[in-house]
């Protein structure tokens, strides 16, 4: 029986409980602007992700459009607009599947222990024992550019770090006394998994999700600035930077908006994976495997 | 000591085979084969099999993987499949533009993330530490295309300091190589310097705070000894596998920054070869980085094995 007692906390603390800093006030703002124009940009940006609205290409701020044009002459502000969806839809997805990867085998490998576990362990070992952006770049050159390629390859290079933080975290969970206790009771492995080793590692994986959803942004974004990632005509911010470089030379800021837009993202979800993990307080699993 | 070091460099060689397999396997799973990539839309059955044939794609994938590595290891890297050229020759040319670029990168952000790694570790808490600590935590997650393209934007294109170009010629002066390779040093130093610190400041307090180097402060020991002989030693191997860990870690970087400096080098043309398709380019280049980074790593183990004696003997 699981008569873990909840002890009711009074609502009217929970932003005192919050514990919020300045810097995770301003991350968490920044981050929900973005997710608000990537939920209504159509509606918002005054023109189409791929329509030309000037002959002028590349013109300056202010000229054209609000933030200036491309180098086809489209809307710069618009095509940010639509590329925030692209930017984090992509980056959410890859994120999921490197979880749903990561932690099913993470956990499976913790708890089936044996041939199991070190037959995994040692696969994703070979993988890490590879620069992840290498492997990338070996898989895309197979198998060509498409969205799903992309998405599947950056999944499944993630989720090799989220396997060990997740079979570590089984591994911690697993030998303490009430999951023993649990066992002596007579619990099956599922629900020893889904009640009692789940919710005692929600904190880490959180973290962890936040950690790798950053780096799946800064790494689809990478791949999209090689020419390797998103395709035109679609509007992703890594595409963005890499199709307007040339523009510089020219005074145009359509290669710079995009790329700060992208550092604007990753920074803020940086400061508030912080933020979270200072809150857990001491020292957490992700630290201790990082050392 | 040895039979620890040898061992290690066992499991490196396996890794580097696990590697091999790795990338010959990824490039090899494909629906269609190289002939197919080569012929294009306008192929024929008839041209593709003799192209099969010509290029002993007919054998099982077995043993065409160990002919490749065959090759590999005595220095024939294949033909590219654009250019009709060995790949050996093309990556001859370009490998010392892309290890200069790191040599230099490192030459500067290994002494100078060790040194602000110590400061802020020793005064750890201080306004230093939180001042390096916030600066070093939004900058890790800065893509480095944004690093070098302000550089970019304001030593090169505004203050026309410094040369948006890297790529060198043979008959340039100091100058003219510096103005050339600052900007690309300069990023690739931005992007290591942040992790590297943060990871030094981390493997240096945790040993400041061990039980025995409070001991060997309460025996009274004078702060350069304490320093010097007790925790010195132990902080070198972390401290190693640091520099290591992010030497192997430009390894990516250095993608990003040939591309937006321009720089012929090696990953230019790994991205060109992915770009293209170009299968035995595509291999070759990434098993040369995939060694760099493996051997790397191993150099980190092997030295911290040989500096911290607790190593040697496996638990």
């Amino acid at each position: 029986m699981s008569d873990a007692t909840e002890i009711a906390t009074p609502r009217a603390s929970v932003f005192a409980g919050l514990r919020l800093t300045w810097t995770a006030v301003l991350a968490g703002s920044v981050l929900l602007f973005w997710l608000i124009l990537a939920l209504f940009g159509p509606w918002i940006a005054p023109h189409g992700e791929a329509e030309i609205i000037s002959g002028t290409t590349f013109a300056p701020i202010g000229e054209g459009g609000l933030l200036g044009t491309d180098k086809l002459g489209r809307d710069v502000f618009s095509r940010l607009i639509y590329g925030v969806r692209t930017t984090l839809l992509l980056a959410l997805i890859t994120t999921v599947i490197s979880f749903a990867f990561g932690v099913t085998l993470g956990f499976a490998a913790a708890i089936l222990k044996g041939w199991f576990d070190i037959v995994v362990s040692r696969i994703v070992e070979a993988f890490m024992a590879f620069p992840s952006t290498l492997l990338a770049l070996v898989v895309i050159g197979a198998f060509g550019t498409s969205i799903t390629v992309l998405v599947l390859t950056v999944g499944l290079v993630l989720s090799t770090s989220v396997f060990r933080v997740s079979r570590a975290l089984g591994y911690d969970i697993g030998v303490m006394d009430f999951v023993e206790a649990a066992r002596a009771r007579g619990e099956g492995t599922w629900w020893i998994l889904t009640r009692e080793i789940l919710p005692n590692s929600m904190a880490p994986l959180i973290a962890e999700f936040g950690l790798r959803f950053t780096f799946s942004i800064l790494f689809l974004s990478g791949l999209s600035f090689l020419g390797l990632g998103v395709q035109e005509p679609a509007a992703d911010w890594g595409l963005m930077v890499q199709e307007n470089v040339g523009g510089l030379f020219l005074g145009s800021s359509a290669a710079l908006i995009p790329a700060a837009c992208i550092a604007s993202l990753t920074v803020s979800m940086n400061l508030l994976v912080d933020w979270f993990q200072q809150r857990q307080q001491g020292e957490t699993v992700l630290e201790k495997i990082d050392q | 000591m040895y039979r620890i070091i040898l061992t290690r460099l066992a499991q490196g060689l396996l890794t580097l085979l696990l590697a091999s397999i790795i990338i010959f396997g990824a490039t090899e799973i494909l629906p269609g084969d190289v002939a197919e990539a080569i012929l294009g839309q306008s192929r024929t059955e008839e041209a593709l099999a003799t192209l099969r044939e010509e290029m002993g794609l007919n054998r099982p994938a077995i043993v065409r993987y160990f002919d490749w590595l065959g090759g590999m290891l005595q220095g024939d890297l294949g033909t590219s499949l654009a250019t009709k050229r060995p790949v050996a020759d093309m990556i001859e040319s370009r490998m010392w533009n892309t290890l200069r670029l790191a040599l230099l990168a490192a030459a500067i952000s290994v002494p100078l993330s060790l040194a602000l790694g110590l400061w802020s570790a020793i005064r750890a808490g201080g306004r230093v530490d939180k001042t390096l600590a916030m600066t070093t935590l939004a900058l890790i997650a800065v893509p480095e295309f944004f690093i070098g393209l302000i550089l970019m934007k304001v030593f090169a294109v505004e203050l026309k300091w410094l040369s948006a170009s890297a790529n060198t010629r043979p008959y340039f002066d100091f100058w003219q190589n510096f103005r050339a390779l600052a900007l690309p040093v300069a990023t690739l130093s931005f992007a290591v310097i942040a992790h590297m610190m943060r990871m030094t400041r981390s493997s240096v307090i945790n040993i400041f705070t061990s039980p025995y180097l409070e001991m060997a402060a309460l025996k009274g020991l004078p702060k350069r000894r304490l320093v010097v002989r007790h925790a010195l030693p132990n902080a070198l191997s972390p401290i190693l596998t640091v520099i290591a860990l992010n030497l192997s870690y430009m390894v990516s970087g250095v993608i990003i920054v040939e591309t937006v400096f321009g720089v012929p080098g090696l990953t230019r043309l790994l991205v060109d070869g992915v770009t293209l398709r170009d299968i035995p380019l595509i291999q070759a280049c990434a098993m040369i980085f995939g060694a760099v980074y493996i051997l790397l790593n191993l150099l980190a183990d092997v030295l911290s094995i040989m500096a911290n004696p607790r190593l040697r003997y496996p638990k």
